[in-house]
């Protein structure tokens, strides 16, 4: 382009900007066109299927019962508290399954990594077979176990004592209830605080006099001590709620459903396999370099690995972890294939009582848009904490 | 000072036995340290507690080629329930003198892959002889032409389906994910935001609630009269969902594209249609290979989500066979032998993908 | 500098009849070396002679099969206590730096003292702050490796050692990952160590450096060492015919 010319003179269409302008309006043009054209079509259906739209629905009577829930529930009550114990039932399985599958999986990702042949070989043949089988077969596979292979509550098995295992589902033993168990829960709190301030007590005095302090020994006394001396001066109550079988089925003590028990199994196993690989990949990640360089100050092997190698492993298996740890709560919502009333269960019962199929899936997206976008956020946090630490 | 030269008896000195050979093996690998030798023997017996049982019960005490009687009378495994049902358990309701039509489609697919495992092999003509295969299956399947008897969607099931929702969902998603990619990486704010969106929006839901439009939803967009068929409904919400995951392995490429390549094109004088399809992309989309095969596994293995919305796909026809009263409670045979499927499935594409990986490591 | 004897002081580490094998392979093959205080040793030798392992044995990164390693009067064996006490006395720089890429500078050079020889925070961060100064880069202490080069971040590896106060060091080839330009700011840094009396065993074919300030050169082959000697009669008459051929290829 010559520079002597003045810019209005440039062809509408050579000018980038200009044509980036027009690219954009055709584009916005086009989705608001589709979108018209979706909307009015959907208008002129419901209208025509005399279907009514709006969450008025919300406040209305749901009407239909649901097999669990956390909080107290009848049919009679509307159709947004049925969807919030469905919400609060995807909760609970997400919750307790990431819990479980961290756990599961950290304990795999460093079996695999074991000088010991056969437990490598074990966990890397586990982990490829829980992969690369669909994980709403295994909760198939899972709830039939249940329901065709586990015997009636007379033919319980007796897992461990006071742990059954029948059709019926998981059934286990409760210690009675007691005053003394809240006391218990208090100085647990209380001692979490002691830990606290134990541990910046450690670090001062270590800081000024070089003193090391067995620091996680002693939380862990703290931590499972003082709610034990609360117990025992609160009375030492023993006394169990246990299970026991009358008549069809057992009396006492508390039962998991199936579907939940086949639900968070399917999940565990599954994602689990997933976060081995990541946890691997994360202590894998840290060089053979950094364990030489540790050691050969003279560093002991548990300092290694609590100074050197997991905090660099950690900042390569959370992100990942964090989107697996989504991907099970997306995935809790399968439930609906095996009958646990989860979140998305509800509401397609609901889409199904009262035709308001949109307002429905918007209800569903939106919930887990929420799970999704939260996340995110702590992965851009965390990401951006770590950026500042490195550079 | 003295220079000594080495001593003369090289070669005599054996490493220690516990060193080396089997025993050397066995200590180092099993027995080193008193916990990996406790490890050892806790999973020995762990293996002892699971494995002979499961042999017994699989191999030993069961039966195979039966009717449903024979079965009640086992410990075993009822193998029988899939020798008997194996046709409806593979291809539905698809009429049954005219099975050997899905059967050749997936011999097609089948040879199609094997052929296009080398990477040397890649080219033009692959590309037309895929694209060529893709609508034979699809004859195939449909019929209507050349003499075929016609077969209405609504009777499609099984393996096929399982295979026909994953392999055209993943075509398909493919070109809508490039453009997705190359969307939410302009500098047009609004087409920009648009692709983010979107991309964001799917991921950030679950299938099953895009399986849910499609199924109560979809049917609302359209004007009155005009319907579409459930299969393809399903269809199109895989494709939508798989291309949201395809743009952001395309944009991971994409940004691992060095930005003198971009420099260099636009010196030679290229546009930006010329400089995408001529340079970025065919570097790109050879560096997101492997995580593409990683998609096509969970697109697999996602379509067994259509059970919800009552596809006949392979899992669906499994379970439609155990509510057979004859067949009721054999779902553990059932559903192993459909997981083995699977497992064989996304086993030899996982294997691909890491020699791929390889050999795009060395290829760079 | 030229070397002086030393042979009234008693060893600090002596090695004798010492065999190692990876597997069935045999790489270091009947070992004998005694090392005096305040000795200097250059060790040179083709790839895959067996030179890294030789030093990698003497603070126990690997393990030795047969013959014994003694080291300031303590002998490896399996016995944790012994290493872990030998290790503090003997520092190692790798060719690799291996700095902690998670922690600053400062951090890298207070972590022994505080873990391991539980010094007081402040005590710990003067003493590195010496040291920092003396590899001349002690401008860089709050950043982080990542940001240095890797001459910078050699020298910092060095004063990590040496804020351990260890009475040997070890160099696993310390400059041959290094950008030319980069070599002589880390064999100064070392000169300087050498001129103040510290025990050194250095893999390297830095033959200047050799030259300079060792009290003999090694040479190894094959698992073996085939000769040593003073660096004069070293380089300017070999005896061993793959010490001829080596030395006509690198010099």
């Amino acid at each position: 382009m010559q520079a002597t010319t003045a810019p209005e003179k440039i062809p509408f269409l050579r000018d980038p900007t200009k044509r980036s302008i027009l690219y954009q309006l055709v584009t916005m043009a086009g989705v608001a066109l589709l979108g018209y054209y979706l909307i009015n079509n959907t208008l002129i259906n419901l209208e025509r299927q005399s279907i009514s739209t709006g969450f008025e629905f919300i406040e209305k009577e749901a009407a239909f019962e649901i097999g669990e829930s956390l909080i107290d529930y009848s049919a009679a009550d509307s159709y947004g508290k049925a969807l919030l114990v469905g919400f609060l039932n995807t909760l609970i399985v997400s919750f307790i399954g990431i819990i479980l599958t961290v756990v599961l999986g950290t304990i795999l990702g460093i079996a695999r990594l074991s000088t010991n042949w056969l437990l490598s070989k074990l966990a890397a043949a586990y982990i490829e077979v829980f992969q690369d089988i669909p994980v709403l077969l295994q909760l198939f596979f899972w709830y039939a176990f249940f329901y065709e292979i586990l015997p009636g509550p007379r033919q319980a098995l007796d897992l461990l004592p006071g742990v059954f295992l029948c059709n019926r589902g998981m059934i286990f033993g409760v210690p009675h209830y007691h005053p003394a168990f809240g006391y218990a829960a208090a100085a647990f709190v209380l001692s979490c605080i002691a830990v606290w301030f134990l541990r910046r007590w450690a670090i001062k005095r270590q800081d000024a006099t070089g003193r090391t302090f067995p620091l996680f020994r002693a939380s862990l006394l703290i931590l499972i001590g003082l709610p034990a001396i609360v117990w025992w001066f609160g009375g030492a109550p023993t006394e169990m709620n246990v299970p026991v079988l009358s008549g069809f089925n057992f009396k006492g003590g508390i039962t998991i459903s199936p579907e939940f028990t086949a639900l968070l199994l399917g999940l565990v196993l599954y994602t689990a396999a997933f976060v081995a690989e990541v946890v691997r990949a994360g202590i894998q990640s840290v060089g053979k370099g950094q364990r030489e360089a540790a050691t050969s100050l003279g560093l002991r092997p548990g300092r290694v690995m609590h100074l050197i190698i997991l905090p660099q492993a950690l900042r390569v298996i959370v992100p990942p972890l964090t989107s697996q740890m989504l991907n099970l709560t997306k995935n809790s919502s399968l439930a609906v294939a095996i009958g646990y009333p989860d979140f998305v269960s509800v509401a397609g019962t609901t889409i199904n009582q009262t035709g308001q199929a949109i307002e429905g899936v918007a209800l569903i997206m939106i919930v887990y848009l929420i799970f999704s976008l939260s996340t995110s956020a702590f992965m851009n946090w965390y990401n951006k904490k770590i950026k500042l630490v490195e550079r | 000072m003295k220079s000594t030269t080495a001593a003369s008896h090289r070669d005599e000195i054996k490493p220690p036995v516990t060193e080396i050979g089997v025993i050397g093996w066995i200590r180092a690998n099993l027995f080193n340290g008193w916990f990996n030798s406790l490890l050892t023997l806790a999973v020995l017996y762990l293996l002892w507690l699971i494995v002979p049982g499961t042999v017994k019960w699989a191999f030993i005490d069961s039966v195979w080629l039966t009717g449903s009687e024979e079965c009640r009378a086992t410990d075993g495994a009822c193998w029988s329930v899939i020798s008997a049902n194996i046709r409806f358990i593979l291809f539905g309701f698809y009429p049954h003198d005219l099975q050997w039509r899905p059967l050749l489609a997936m011999g097609l697919l089948v040879a199609l892959l094997f052929y296009s495992r080398e990477r040397s092999r890649w080219n033009k003509t692959l590309a037309w002889a895929w694209l060529a295969g893709l609508f034979a299956m699809g004859l195939l399947l449909k019929g209507g032409l050349f003499g075929l008897t016609a077969v209405e969607s609504a009777n499609w099931g099984g393996l096929p389906l399982t295979l026909l929702l994953s392999v055209f969902g993943l075509t398909a998603a493919y070109p809508v994910g490039v453009v997705l990619a190359l969307g939410r990486q302009t500098n047009m704010p609004v087409i920009k935001s648009f692709c983010v969106v979107y991309i964001e929006l799917i991921r950030g839901v679950p299938l099953i609630s895009l399986l849910f439009m499609s199924s109560v939803v979809f049917p609302l967009f359209l004007p009155e009269g005009v319907t579409v068929n459930k299969i393809l409904r399903a269809q199109v919400a895989i494709i939508l969902f798989t291309a949201a995951y395809i743009a952001e392995v395309v944009r991971g490429g994409l940004q691992g594209i060095d930005r003198g390549q971009y420099e260099a094109a636009e010196s030679l004088g290229l546009n930006y249609f010329q400089t995408m399809r001529l340079i970025i992309l065919p570097q790109a989309l050879k560096i997101v290979i492997p995580p593409s095969v990683s998609i096509l596994i969970s697109a697999f293995k996602d379509t067994s989500l259509v059970v919800i919305i009552a596809l006949y796909d392979l899992l669906k026809t499994t379970q439609t066979t155990l509510s057979d009263p004859k067949w009721m409670g054999y779902s553990a045979e059932a559903y192993i032998f459909v997981a083995l499927i699977y497992f064989i499935c996304c086993f030899a594409m996982s294997n691909y993908s890491r020699k791929l990986e390889k050999e795009l490591d060395t290829g760079r | 500098m030229q070397a002086e004897t030393i042979s009234d002081t008693h060893p600090i580490i002596e090695i004798e009849e010492m065999h190692k094998w990876f597997g069935d392979f045999h790489v270091l093959k009947n070992i004998n070396l005694t090392v005096h205080r305040g000795e200097r040793i250059v060790i040179c030798g083709p790839s895959g002679s067996g030179k890294s392992t030789l030093i990698r044995c003497i603070n126990r990164l690997e393990e030795h099969q047969r013959g014994r390693i003694v080291v300031d009067g303590i002998e490896l064996t399996k016995d944790l206590k012994n290493i872990e006490k030998v290790r503090t006395e003997v520092g190692m720089v790798f060719q690799h730096f291996n700095l902690f890429p998670h922690l600053t500078v400062l951090e890298n050079l207070t972590l022994g003292p505080i873990w391991v020889r539980k010094t007081p925070k402040r005590e710990a961060e003067e003493t590195a702050r010496y040291f920092l100064e003396k590899v001349r880069i002690s401008e860089q202490a709050l950043k982080y490796p990542g940001q240095l080069s890797g001459g910078q971040q050699q020298r910092v590896a060095i004063a990590r050692s040496l804020c351990m106060k260890p009475n040997v060091m070890l160099f696993d080839e310390p400059t041959s990952a290094l950008d030319p330009e980069m070599v002589k700011e880390v064999l100064d840094v070392m000169i300087s160590l050498a001129q103040e009396g510290m025990t050194m065993i250095v893999v390297s074919h830095e033959m200047g450096f050799a030259k300079s300030v060792a009290h003999r050169v090694m040479f190894m082959d094959d698992g073996e060492i085939i000769e040593e000697n003073e660096p004069e009669a070293f380089f300017t008459n070999p005896q061993n015919d793959r010490t001829k051929l080596f030395l006509s290829q690198i010099l």
